[in-house]
């Protein structure tokens, strides 16, 4: 499925080439208001038309990829720097502290994302980091489970069982054999989550608990257009689009790897 | 079995007793107390005080919680601070729209799954079954309040044939029906993608079986095959994702709930939220969260009846 692989690094590549020439250059300012522009269709001055504010949408879409981008990201980082070393620690220890953290694990899936971030932001109010504390949480038990059913079937192999005679520690081990033998599955899970981060971060925004205005951002922009839905569809339509099209790019682009990093999928040349 | 239903609803109960301390602790987290919040900042310290005590408010965090715990147990989730009706009943109320929501939406992802499922397994590696799974992909990636937004666009605002939000109560059983359709299948379109997906990997699996091969040399066609033998034993993986999927159900009313306006838990949590009325904020997430616990263990128990193996 070499075909998968490029066709999502191309689609997620958008978002991501957006967000990062956002930086440098927009086609117009999005602080600008401009009310006399106000809900344009597409046209030739601007690509994806105008918002309810005169903004111009292309410009809005690229400057809000930067939040979407930035939340999955550190939400991910969160995921697999406190997930990662817990699944280590639950395979190389087994017994009641694999127990502890899988029992911990099956807690954190009992509260959806949404739900930790309802709580969060009820205790501390909206913003984009609540947003990412809250998907964060939910992906730690999500990377602890991964890299302790990857890292189970490894600690019983013999190349191990020679380590440890040679007296490695079962810390080094997990760091120096089990780890960059699990990376593979990290990497595509990572996409996932980061896909899935993408997705959260929308809904988060779209229902006021994301990053708050006047920072533009895909969820928010949704919700702004729900009440110009029937006046001009362009305005809701399109940030749908970008969400999706990003969506799907890392989906493809998880699938993708998983058949390319994987020996036994491999094909004999 | 009956050791391993006794060991199941003891983990249940831990469970669930360590969600209510996690729920508990966030809320308690919060800086500055309901009864100030009650009383406004004009208040006296001596009514403040009084109100306080009345509420329990000075008790050491440990008993509060052992005395909300207990009126939990008992069905009494406090008193809201804005409404000061009792939060149980509030959250009852909208589970009469909530529930009915996430089941329709269940029932509607299965009826979709099942058939794109079968079709997708039946053509597996042929043109049908890469363009029904390119399709799943998209569905896979849809965020639901667009594809919501976009249904009122269509069905509410263009053909005019569905509410684009509200509900006027189940004393108006067709009218209420038909303002659940479109969040429903607003709910339901991405976990359908889901689950046809499992569905279909799960019967290409099964199809490569020696008792399907069996089935076929003694006459059956490949389709009475699929449905006879096959399904059946897909229809397991398929049940878990399905269990598994009432908490995305769950937590996704909760937006969906917000884009038409419904009056259901998802709503109640965020005007409790903009009001600060931690209270029903506290009961709605409980109630949430042990509807996801309860259905977890209901699927694993299900899953040990279906599969002895499981229930070591």
């Amino acid at each position: 499925m070499r075909a998968a692989l490029i066709l999502g690094a191309l689609l997620s590549g958008l978002a991501l080439i957006g967000a990062l020439v956002s930086f440098l250059w927009t086609p117009a300012d999005v602080t600008q208001l401009a009310i006399a522009q106000k809900l344009l269709p597409p046209s030739g001055q601007h690509w994806l038309g105008t918002d309810h504010f005169g903004r111009d949408m292309l410009s809005m879409i690229m400057v809000g990829a930067r939040i979407s981008i930035a939340v999955a990201l550190v939400a991910v980082g969160i995921g697999m720097g406190f997930g990662v070393p817990l699944g280590l620690l639950a395979a190389a220890r087994g017994g009641w502290l694999d127990e502890v953290v899988m029992r911990g694990n099956d807690l954190v899936f009992a509260f959806p994302s949404l739900v930790i971030a309802i709580l969060i932001t009820a205790a501390l109010g909206p913003s984009a980091l609540n947003a990412i504390i809250a998907i964060g949480i939910f992906n730690i038990p999500v990377f602890a489970r991964v890299t302790r059913g990857g890292a189970l079937p490894i600690w019983t192999l013999d190349y191990i069982r020679a380590a440890q005679v040679a007296g490695k520690g079962a810390t080094r081990i997990s760091i120096q054999h089990i780890l960059p033998n699990i990376a593979n599955l990290l990497i595509v899970q990572g996409t996932i989550q980061f896909s899935l981060g993408i997705l959260a971060e929308a809904g988060l925004s779209y229902v006021g608990l994301g990053a708050q205005p006047p920072t533009p951002s895909w969820g928010r922009m949704l919700a702004e257009a729900q009440t110009m839905v029937a006046l001009a569809p362009h305005v809701a339509i399109i940030p749908g689009l970008a969400i999706v099209v990003t969506v799907l790019g890392l989906n493809l682009l998880g699938d993708g790897l998983r058949d390319a990093l994987d020996p036994r999928l491999r094909r004999s040349p | 079995m009956l050791r391993y239903v006794i060991r199941r609803l003891i983990s249940l109960g831990l469970s669930l007793l360590l969600a209510s301390a996690l729920i508990f602790s966030v809320v308690e987290l919060v800086p500055g107390d309901p009864a100030s919040f009650m009383l406004g900042t004009g208040a006296q310290p001596e009514t403040l005080a009084a109100l306080r005590q009345q509420m329990g408010l000075d008790l050491p965090l440990p008993l509060r919680y052992l005395h909300w715990l207990g009126g939990v147990a008992t069905g009494d989730l406090g008193h809201s601070f804005t409404y000061k009706t009792p939060v149980a009943g509030m959250i009852l109320d909208r589970m009469q729209v909530s529930l009915p929501l996430a089941l329709l939406a269940l029932v509607l992802a299965a009826a979709v799954a099942l058939p794109i499922g079968m079709f997708a397994a039946a053509r597996r590696g042929r043109a049908g079954d890469t363009a029904v799974m390119a399709t799943v992909q998209i569905g896979i990636a849809l965020p639901n309040f667009w594809f919501a937004m976009l249904l009122v666009l269509l069905f509410a605002v263009n053909l005019r044939w569905l509410p684009a939000g509200g509900f006027p109560g189940w004393d108006h059983p067709a009218a209420a029906l038909k303002s659940l359709l479109l969040p429903a299948a607003a709910l339901a379109l991405p976990q359908a993608a889901i689950l046809a997906r499992v569905l279909r990997s799960a019967l290409v699996d099964t199809l490569g079986q020696d008792y399907i091969r069996t089935a076929r040399a003694k006459g059956l066609s490949a389709g009475q095959a699929l449905r006879r033998h096959a399904l059946r034993n897909a229809l397991i993986p398929v049940l878990t994702i399905l269990g598994m999927q009432f908490s995305f159900l769950l937590a996704g009313a909760i937006i969906i709930e917000n884009v038409f306006y419904l009056p259901g838990l998802g709503r109640l949590i965020f005007q409790a939220i903009t009001q600060r009325d931690l209270i029903v904020v506290q009961g709605a997430v409980l109630v949430l969260v042990a509807a996801v616990i309860l259905v977890t263990f209901l699927v694993d128990l299900s899953y040990a009846l279906a599969d002895p193996r499981l229930r070591a």
